[in-house]
């Protein structure tokens, strides 16, 4: 295992100050990327995704430099990567250590599951109650209708 | 002040509920109030409702508005491509209160929070018809002089029907209802419905056969198995004529005993029962227009 995990530092290297998001679902890496607006950040990032670990076969990380993140803004990603990590590094060091938490609501991010519903029909910002964290459903501010974590598609 | 919109029937709370009760019944004895005098209602129908638009027009009628609007998305700027947004922006600046049905489920939640002025919801596809269940409620009240200890039947489409669901939230508020659901396999009362009894150790028993079970009933609550709810026309034609109310099978339902139907009826109620005194269909559409003149005079603070 410490073999691996070294092997894994040098995969993706090393930040002296930022945040470390581990433990991200690989195929969910791109939509976390897009959820955390990273790909429109002018700070520095490295990612990785495939690599191997303890707890998922596949999971991704991600090194931002000299950004930190306040808890409401990196719940938004528990819903598709509700095992993440994070690590506040400052000079090489972690200094503290973060799990995200499904909100009680969820803003944006995610599409309502009803075709019949009118956030699928005009540039409407999604607005859904959590009713239930563990499995996934969400209850829709607008048409009522509930969307399960099968059905959630990522906005 | 809160704007007082009406979208779904869960925005009203159960003093809201009484005061309707109670305007219902005081514009029933005297239905022309010229409350409206000088205010302008749109009336909204992006999809037709011949009904529901005719009970809201007399209603703003007989309390002295005027009424400016359309009849269906086809006569508007919709077929130019103009969304609901801009529709709802526009004529918020105009009326001094929206009464609008839309197709698409979710509709009038978001008008109401792009309009200035009140939003009624008169439906929004199969999501909420308030109105009707404050109607269907004044209904109930009329004939039964009570609330509380009511056995309610509910027969038909209890899958789709947003009637029923909406009648059994606000229902729920109550003294101890009973709720009896008859319907097919595949139109039986959905399970989040069910749980939200389950919290509130409010009974429900479910039944798949029509029969004298009836007889405990105080209200029964007949619905339509409608067509356009089914994406296999198939399941619709197996289950359409499933339950159909003949007059013979009220012979041993309770004296107090009422049948309620939102309408338009198909089949699922004989012709023959329509003599019956417990038929109250065609009374409770006409009890529409009292609610209706009820809900805009609390939308506009106007009682």
């Amino acid at each position: 295992m410490k073999e691996q995990k070294k092997k894994l530092k040098l995969k993706v290297s090393a930040i002296s100050q930022g945040t470390v998001i581990d433990h991200i679902p690989s195929e969910n890496l791109f939509d976390v990327i897009s959820i955390l607006e990273l790909d429109k950040t002018p700070n520095m990032i490295t990612f990785g995704a495939n690599l191997d670990s303890d707890k998922l076969v596949n999971k991704a990380i991600i090194k931002v430099s000299n950004q930190f993140f306040e808890n409401d803004e990196i719940n938004k990603i528990a819903l598709i990567a509700p095992h993440a990590k994070l690590n506040i590094i400052k000079d090489y060091e972690v200094v503290e250590k973060k799990v995200v938490e499904i909100p009680d609501q969820v803003v944006g991010i995610v599409k309502c599951f009803n075709p019949k519903c009118i956030t699928n029909a005009e540039p409407i910002t999604t607005s859904f109650s959590v009713i239930s964290k563990s499995p996934v459903a969400l209850k829709c501010k607008y048409c009522e209708k509930i969307t399960n974590e099968s059905q959630m598609v990522i906005k | 002040m809160k704007k007082k919109d009406l979208i779904s029937i869960t925005d009203y709370s159960k003093d809201e509920y009484l005061k309707i009760m109670e305007l219902a019944a005081d514009f029933e004895k005297n239905p022309n109030q010229n409350l409206l005098e000088g205010k302008v209602v749109a009336s909204l129908f992006f999809e037709p409702s011949t009904r529901t638009r005719l009970s809201f027009e007399t209603a703003i009628s007989r309390m002295g508005g005027r009424i400016v609007g359309f009849t269906d998305a086809g006569s508007s700027s919709v077929t130019k491509g103009e969304t609901l947004h801009d529709t709802i922006r526009m004529v918020s600046q105009y009326a001094d209160l929206i009464v609008m049905r839309h197709p698409l489920e979710g509709s009038a939640r978001y008008a109401a929070e792009v309009s200035s002025v009140p939003v009624i919801n008169a439906g929004d596809g199969a999501n909420q018809h308030p109105t009707q269940t404050l109607l269907d409620m004044y209904s109930i009240l009329k004939t039964q002089q009570t609330f509380d200890n009511l056995n309610i039947f509910m027969i038909g489409d209890l899958r789709y029907g947003r009637t029923v669901h909406s009648l059994l939230m606000a229902m729920s508020e109550f003294e101890n209802p009973i709720f009896n659901f008859i319907a097919p396999d595949e139109l039986q009362m959905p399970e989040e419905y069910k749980m939200f009894l389950r919290d509130r150790n409010i009974r429900y028993f479910e039944h798949r056969e029509f029969t004298d079970i009836i007889s405990e009933a105080d209200i029964m609550y007949m619905t339509r198995v409608q067509k356009e709810r089914f994406s296999d026309p198939m399941e619709y034609e197996e289950v359409k004529n499933v339950y159909i109310l003949k007059n013979s099978m009220l012979a041993n339902t309770k004296s107090n005993m009422r049948i309620l139907h939102p309408l338009p009826r198909v089949n699922e109620i004989a012709t023959d029962v329509d003599k019956n005194e417990k038929a109250y269909y065609f009374q409770q559409a006409l009890n529409g227009m009292y609610t209706r003149e009820a809900i805009i005079a609390h939308a506009l603070n106007l009682k």
